[in-house]
């Protein structure tokens, strides 16, 4: 069964539509992976050496294990936010004479061969190893304390399973455990109550007993199955169904009605802004990254080379811009043939676009007028970028949409999630950031700094005036690229 | 009035569509029938403009559909869920298509007033997305949705598949309704025989994206219509040669 349910498996990665067009994305992940490894390895074959000669006369062994708990934490973190559950689609099997528990069981045993259950055994497997090498323990010591170190990390896997399942859909539900988390970190900062350190102590028992290692195997199992016990309860159609909404948000957004004849369309975008997980997420990423600058700005390093706050600049002014005007338009696949088949001039649609992602410029230009504490010179920068922005870049960043035609589902999480991302999202960030930078850093090295911004400014209401003209332009550009446009929004990918 | 000439549309060497020639005159409600794969869809696609015809040209009213989008202004259709906007309500999804017609909402509430049987009080006030709605009452939205603006082509593929039987009624009587009133014209694709024949005026059936037969609906016709794809023509077609 489990052979067949791998074929299915097989099947389904390779026959998916997306395959050929995300394999350059493939190839990324991979040697980001590859990457990943080598780092992880470097440092567990270094790490023994490494405390022996910054913490002389303590056991490296125990030391480590006083930072067990830390690294458990900030892994259960990472994979929180990172790894993906391992799905089936369980509804085809639902009907078939397949017990539950087999499929359960493949779903949960997939997911030990998740990438981020490898990267430990990078650090445990050559630390371990140097240990018995260095002779200071007894083997079978050491591969007790090995296989209770592997037995945390998965228990972390399946910690993370029923986290996930219970959470994703209720992140306030988190705050108690958040919260919990934070006050055990406090405690241990200000040296009340150090637990990572009786944490650690529990694993030097394993050195010296090494059958306790027993026990966070069977930690592990009882995670298993408690997750398996989760799982078969959710073996219905409607399990995945939340509790329907008894009402919804219904703004009207009524103050577009001033900006005339986009205004049905900026009421949509804001709309799907609001209304969507994904697009949602890019307000709040926007918002966060505003203090961007402050890694910058302090440091004195970029003090003597002003074209990085200029990429500063254009970044936290045009965050917001680059997150969502990428993605124009594919954040209307969904119902692409409907706005081409209405009475909707192309130019009305891009116009009410370029007026929102303007608009968005200018409140986080607005937000980030605070950052005039590290000098004039920065709040001059970012209002000359915001300018740079609002002229030039949104026709750029239209017209590179015209060559989206991948779907975006508005509803799914953006945390790793690389759908609609194509070669064009790459590509485009290219002249977006570097093309102010360079035209900013030559007029500054020969003319002057005055005579840089000026330029940026001129290019920025140049651009503005012309935008009418631009946008027939790139109207045009969409009208031609209709067809594949509509052809490639069909295409549903994973 | 609506004419294609020589359209055809290729997809990797195979012909899904070819038709010589095809005139739907104004206000005449004209079904267009076949088995799966027949090419109704394609047609319509085509009359819409969502996909590039390989050969030949479609007019609506006298409009090049390819070349100007003026066309947009009185035809209107519903073709499936790629037409509903997911996040919205059903009001304001309405509104929406109001405000692309030039209908402000006094004028879309009045339309919508008519439907309240229609929507049997699953649509209005519920404040529910779209996308949370059966697909029943979202084909109902986007139905309504299609008749917002008087427009002089409507275009419903497969309206009748997926509605209860209730609904399946009010529907038809609506279509007669508003066929005999405006100046409206229907073009409806169906599987279902019996709804067709009831609501059109003119039957075209498609097979491998050609036309095979052109009816003018009377009495005889649902017979006609059940004998071709019972297959029982092809014993008549002997006697015919």
């Amino acid at each position: 069964m489990f052979t067949r349910f791998l074929s299915l498996e097989w099947k389904a990665f390779f026959r998916s539509a997306s395959l050929g067009k995300s394999l350059g994305l493939r190839i990324l992940m991979f040697f980001l992976a590859l990457y990943f490894s080598a780092v992880f390895l470097f440092f567990g074959v270094g790490l023994y050496p490494l405390l022996q000669e910054f913490f002389p006369g303590e056991d490296p062994l125990q030391l480590v294990n006083s930072f067990v708990l830390f690294w458990l934490v900030l892994e259960l973190g990472l994979r929180f936010m990172l790894q993906t559950l391992p799905v089936m689609d369980i509804k085809p099997l639902m009907l078939l004479p397949i017990p539950r528990r087999k499929v359960v069981n493949f779903v949960l045993i997939k997911s030990l061969y998740s990438f981020y259950n490898f990267l430990p055994l990078f650090i445990i497997i050559p630390f371990g190893l140097f240990n018995i090498y260095k002779n200071e323990y007894s083997v079978s010591s050491i591969l007790g304390w090995m296989v209770a170190m592997i037995a945390l990390s998965l228990c972390v896997n399946y910690s993370n399973f029923i986290i996930k399942k219970r959470f994703t859909d209720n992140l306030k539900a988190l705050i108690p455990v958040i919260l919990f988390i934070v006050v055990l970190a406090a405690l241990e900062y200000f040296q009340v109550f150090e637990i990572s350190f009786y944490f650690g102590r529990l694993l030097d028992f394993v050195l010296v007993t090494p059958y306790l290692a027993v026990i966070p195997v069977i930690l592990l199992v009882i995670l298993y199955k408690w997750n398996q016990h989760n799982l078969e309860g959710e073996f219905y159609l409607d399990a995945g169904l939340k509790q329907k909404k008894a009402s919804n948000d219904t703004r009207d957004f009524e103050w577009t009605r001033k900006f005339g004849g986009i205004a049905p369309f900026l009421q949509l975008d804001l709309k799907l802004i609001w209304r969507n997980k994904r697009p949602k997420t890019t307000i709040y990423m926007s918002l966060l990254l505003l203090g961007y600058g402050l890694f910058f700005y302090p440091n004195d390093i970029y003090q003597g080379m002003p074209w990085f706050y200029v990429f500063v600049g254009i970044f936290i002014t045009g965050i917001f811009m680059i997150n969502f005007g990428q993605f124009v338009p594919s954040w209307d696949a969904s119902y692409y043939p409907m706005i081409m088949s209405q009475n909707i001039p192309m130019k009305q649609y891009l116009a009410s676009k370029a007026g929102l992602i303007s608009f968005s410029v200018v409140v986080l230009a607005v937000l980030s007028t605070p950052y005039i504490y590290f000098g004039w010179n920065i709040l001059l920068i970012n209002m000359v970028c915001a300018l740079y922005n609002i002229g030039v870049n949104v026709p750029i960043l239209l017209y590179a949409g015209s060559f989206n035609k991948k779907r975006i589902d508005l509803d799914k999480s953006p945390f790793m999630n690389y759908q609609g991302t194509g070669a064009t999202q790459w590509l485009v960030s290219l002249p977006l950031m570097a093309l102010p930078v360079l035209i900013y850093w030559l007029t500054d090295k020969f003319l002057g700094m005055e005579t840089a911004l000026g330029l940026l400014s001129a290019l920025g209401v140049a651009g503005l005036l012309l935008r009418p003209l631009l946008l027939n332009g790139i109207a045009k550009r969409y009208q031609e690229r209709k067809y594949a446009m509509i052809n490639g929004f069909k295409e549903t990918t994973e | 009035m609506i004419t294609a000439t020589n359209i055809t549309k290729v997809y990797n060497g195979i012909k899904v569509l070819d038709i010589e020639h095809l005139d739907i005159p104004a206000g005449q409600n004209f079904g267009l029938v076949g088995n799966n794969g027949a090419g109704k869809t394609t047609f319509f696609s085509l009359l819409l403009d969502l996909i590039q015809p390989t050969t030949g040209n479609i007019f609506n009213h006298e409009i090049t559909v390819s070349q100007n989008e003026e066309w947009k202004s009185f035809t209107s259709s519903f073709i499936d869920e790629s037409f509903l906007i997911g996040y919205l309500t059903p009001e304001e999804y309405f509104y929406f298509v109001g405000e692309l017609r030039n209908r402000n909402k006094a004028d879309v509430d009045g339309l919508l007033a008519e439907f309240e049987d229609f929507f049997h009080g699953e649509i209005l006030g519920r404040k529910k997305y779209l996308r949370d709605l059966s697909k029943g009452n979202q084909k109902k939205v986007g139905i309504v949705a299609a008749l917002i603006g008087d427009p002089r082509v409507v275009i419903l593929d497969e309206p009748f598949a997926n509605l209860d039987p209730t609904t399946q009624i009010r529907l038809k009587k609506i279509i007669r309704e508003r066929a005999a009133t405006n100046t409206t014209s229907f073009l409806i694709s169906s599987h279902d025989l019996i709804h067709v024949t009831e609501v059109c005026e003119r039957i075209v059936v498609l097979d491998k994206g050609e036309v095979v037969k052109d009816i003018e609906t009377s009495e005889a016709t649902l017979k006609e219509l059940e004998d071709y794809f019972s297959g029982e023509h092809k014993l008549h077609q002997p006697e015919n040669i």
